[in-house]
């Protein structure tokens, strides 16, 4: 016996819509089981996973300070996947823009004003797009596969910070902890209701983000070229668009989100370099692009759910004593659950036997119409 | 389903077909076929572009299986499972796309597809053997890649006869080559038949099925439609057999191009082959004036596609003036340019190159607009006007009579003929001065090809200039002010209609006559 996928002559609009629900269904599902298993309570678990972090306003601000960067991300990578460019290296492109925007406040802390903080912002997009250009040249000039050339640059960002704040950038004053100086007031990014609660004008940044890429996408001439080429590369020299010049936008303007991204994390959440400054917020925001339906508004309400996925995290730790890795178990099995659903959309399984059938009605292929 | 065939019926047939069905998602390509094949006779299966001919054999060679219905073979109900068990059973097939390693020798290619494991020595031997005594010369240790079409074809066929098999299935064997090629295969076939072998002879060429052929099948839109005696029929009604109602042809009203205006222009163009089995261009020269209509004949792979390529500017010339378009150098320029020069192109290739399969009509439309129309289609800041590009969409869907199932449809949901017609009219609604087109009606059925073939007339006769590379002679004859032909990569100085005929094209096809390139005219 074995499984076959078979595509299905049309997708069916319901399900294209319900999709990311019933992926979320089955985690939920697949969450209780392991619950159960862990000797847990489910609905216990659910509780405190889901539900109590977000049953006061305060938390509602934690809520948002996780979600903004994911959504920052997520939206610039949907931008990189419509184009069929597989920006795996978000996280490494946070990183840098986090270091190059940090350039002001760690190596001139007397500069303070007004044009600190937006100066320290547009260095991060440069910062985080600068990055993103390395394996968008490598692409284009040496057709190198663009997934590992951005991974393996998340590593070096990783380590160039881990250097920076053990060495050249460390704390004189900072009894010989690894982190940089304390950012001085106008170089953190302001809080938007400091009465109830620590969220900042980086979940700002993420909607209007948000917004913006998805005129650009579904409105714009722009988008239209990175649709046309993401999708039907050859029609799109036909239509005289660069696929190079592409390349380097998409990567680019991923960058650049993710760039900014990471200085308003700094900037605003930690308010100093430190070795880690990321829970893995450049991948989690793979899972959340694709649960958002590489839809830029979709986006928002995926970086919500991951965003909580965090705090459910957290919460588990101090109340229920188990790790705060079961956070990373729920985010994956979300994506397989959403990619699952998604294959499902356009193909159905289908059982096949080894042995021939006696008789002619059987159609055991993997087919299509020509 | 018709089971109920006797015993002594059956025997009587090579083949037996009944109720033979075969479903795509939605579309149902064959509906239970009914096909009956006797031995010793060349039976043919007509129908137009998408009637199901491809799907009905590929069932009969056992690389698709049917939903329902039943193949017998002497009698005897059989199941294709694969390829191997029809050739064991003594079906041999010659498909229309060839399935050769170009960088293996013809010898080598003919014993990879036998499973004796014999030595090379011998197959290459007893395939010399088999070419010569059917008049289809053949050297076994030639390179693939260096044959041309019809000595490709010719490989698959003693490939096929080296299996003895009791039928052959053609698969539109003549539709790569010359008309003199074709004739040479016309006597092979019939001696095969002398010999009692049975023929599956698939084409959508009238003229030859009536020559060559006992019995015809016709198919349309998946179902058998008819069967007939071709030699009773005349062209005329079998081809309302296939499409369904009259064909008429285009209407070439006459013209003189004394003093016209040159409208494209190219000079000394040459290319080099972008692969190792891709045709190199040498020294094209070519001039179409306003009003004219130039037709480029040509075997497929002789350096049309690389033609096209360079026009479009897809890839671009060294010299600027190797390509003109309205008297100004358009070689350096890329696609966008030469558009805004004046030039549209349409390609050979409808999805993927031509249009964009997963995106809308409109959208499509502002595929190859959104330069030259940027004032209508895209506003300030760079933002789609979606309303105009929508109307537009529409209006070419209106003049082309483009059938739909919604508004605003995905390319792919069209058929080809639809599709293509789209695909001509959002490039003629711009009135072009230069339109260069490859392979108009490829797979069109025959009501869109000859609105299509219209249409190109008329933007002609208003006053531009329409290059046309296309391999079905027929249409370049109906359209056509004068034909020149590619063959390996040279194209040959343009005839005249008036004094083409198909032997003359077909000897240039074949690249045997003298005085192919411009310099070898002079010469001769």
């Amino acid at each position: 016996m074995r499984l076959e996928l078979v595509k299905r002559p049309q997708r069916s609009m319901l399900f294209s819509a319900l999709s990311p629900f019933i992926a979320f269904a089955l985690t939920v599902v697949a969450g209780a089981i392991l619950f159960a298993l862990l000797g847990i309570n489910p609905l216990t678990a659910f509780y405190t996973y889901f539900i109590s972090p977000i049953t006061e306003v305060w938390q509602l601000h934690e809520l948002a300070i996780k979600a903004a960067p994911l959504i920052l991300i997520a939206v610039g990578l949907s931008v990189c996947f419509r184009s069929n460019i597989w920006n795996i290296g978000a996280e490494g492109q946070f990183v840098f823009g986090a270091i190059v925007g940090s350039v002001v406040p760690v190596l001139y802390p007397e500069m303070q004003g007004p044009f600190v903080l937006p100066l320290m912002l547009l260095m991060g997009m440069v910062g985080g797009a600068v990055y993103a250009a390395i394996p968008a040249f490598l692409k284009t000039r040496f057709n190198t596969n663009e997934i590992l050339t951005s991974l393996m640059l998340v590593y070096v960002a990783q380590l160039f910070l881990d250097w920076l704040v053990r060495g050249p950038w460390r704390d004189p004053k900072g009894f010989n902890f690894p982190q940089t100086v304390q950012f001085n007031p106008s170089a953190v990014l302001p809080e938007l209701m400091p009465m109830s609660g620590r969220a900042n004008l980086g979940f700002v940044f993420a909607l209007v983000a948000a917004v913006l890429v998805w005129i650009l996408m579904s409105r714009m001439l722009k988008g239209f070229e990175i649709r046309v080429l993401g999708s039907s590369p050859r029609a799109g020299r036909f239509a005289g668009f660069s696929f190079n010049r592409m390349v380097f936008f998409a990567f680019m303007l991923s960058g650049a989100l993710a760039g900014l991204a990471g200085i308003s994390e700094v900037s605003g959440a930690i308010g100093q370099l430190q070795p880690s400054i990321s829970p893995g917020y450049g991948f989690t925001a793979i899972i959340v692009a694709f649960l958002g339906r590489l839809n830029p508004l979709g986006i928002v309400a995926a970086g919500l759910v991951l965003g909580l996925t965090y705090l459910g995290g957290e919460a588990a730790q101090s109340v229920l004593g188990i790790s705060d890795k079961v956070a990373r178990v729920f985010q994956g099995m979300l994506l397989f659950f959403v990619l699952g659903c998604d294959t499902l959309i356009h193909y159905r399984i289908r059982l096949v036997g080894l042995a021939p059938a006696p008789k002619l009605d059987a159609s055991p292929k993997l087919e299509e119409a020509n | 389903m018709g089971g109920t065939v006797s015993a002594q019926e059956a025997a009587a047939s090579l083949l037996e077909v009944r109720g033979l069905t075969k479903v795509f998602g939605t579309l149902t390509a064959c509906d239970h076929i009914d096909l009956t094949i006797e031995k010793g006779e060349i039976h043919a299966l007509l129908g137009e572009n998408g009637a199901g001919k491809s799907t009905l054999v590929k069932m009969l060679f056992g690389s698709l299986e049917p939903h329902s219905g039943e193949i017998r073979w002497d009698g005897q109900p059989v199941r294709m499972t694969s390829p191997s068990v029809a050739k064991k059973l003594g079906i041999g097939m010659v498909f229309q796309h060839f399935s050769l390693f170009e960088a293996l020798t013809a010898a080598e290619n003919i014993a990879l597809s036998l499973d004796d494991g014999a030595p090379i020595g011998s197959i290459a031997a007893k395939a010399r053997a088999l070419s010569y005594s059917y008049g289809l010369p053949l050297d076994p240790d030639s390179l693939v890649g260096d044959l041309s079409v019809g000595e490709r074809q010719r490989i698959e066929i003693i490939r096929c006869l080296l299996q003895a098999p009791q039928l052959i299935i053609l698969d539109e064997p003549t539709s790569v080559l010359t008309p003199q090629e074709a004739d040479k295969l016309f006597e092979t076939l019939e001696r095969l038949r002398a010999e009692g072998k049975s023929i599956l002879y698939i084409s959508h060429r009238l003229e030859e099925v009536k020559r060559l052929c006992d019995r015809a099948t016709v198919l349309r839109h998946g179902k058998v439609v008819g069967h007939c005696n071709p030699r009773e029929e005349t062209a005329a009604s079998l081809a309302r057999m296939m499409v369904g109602n009259e064909v008429k042809s285009a209407e070439r009203t006459p013209i003189t191009l004394d003093g016209a205006q040159e409208l494209l222009s190219v000079c000394g163009l040459s290319r080099k082959p972008a692969g190792p089995f891709s045709m190199p261009l040498k020294n094209i020269w070519l001039s179409v004036k306003a009003g004219e209509i130039l037709g480029i004949a040509g075997v497929a792979g002789n350096g049309q596609g690389e033609l096209f390529e360079a026009l479009s500017g897809e890839v671009q010339q060294t010299s600027a003036d190797a390509v003109r378009i309205r008297g100004k150098d358009a070689g350096k320029l890329d696609i966008t340019g030469r558009r805004l020069l004046g030039a549209a192109f349409v390609p050979e290739e409808r999805l993927g190159h031509g249009a964009a399969p997963r995106m809308k009509l409109s959208e499509n439309l502002l595929l190859s607009r959104y330069a030259t129309d940027g004032k209508a289609f895209v506003g300030s800041g760079g933002m789609v006007k979606s309303g105009a590009v929508y109307e537009a969409a529409q209006r070419i869907v209106r003049i082309m009579d483009v059938r739909k199932s919604a508004p605003d449809p995905e390319a792919a949901a069209l058929s080809g003929g639809n599709l293509q017609k789209f695909i001509v009219g959002r490039e003629l609604d711009r009135q072009p001065t230069v339109m260069i087109v490859n392979q108009p009606t490829w797979g069109v059925d025959a009501g869109a090809s000859a609105h299509i073939r219209q249409a190109l007339i008329e933007l002609a006769r208003g006053g531009s200039a329409v290059l046309v590379i296309s391999q079905d002679l027929d249409e370049l004859f109906e359209i056509s002010d004068a034909i020149a032909v590619m063959h390996n990569g040279e194209l040959s100085k343009p005839i005249p209609i008036a004094e083409a005929t198909f032997e003359r094209i077909g000897l240039l096809m074949g690249g045997a006559a003298p005085g192919h390139v411009y310099q070898k005219l002079e010469t001769a």
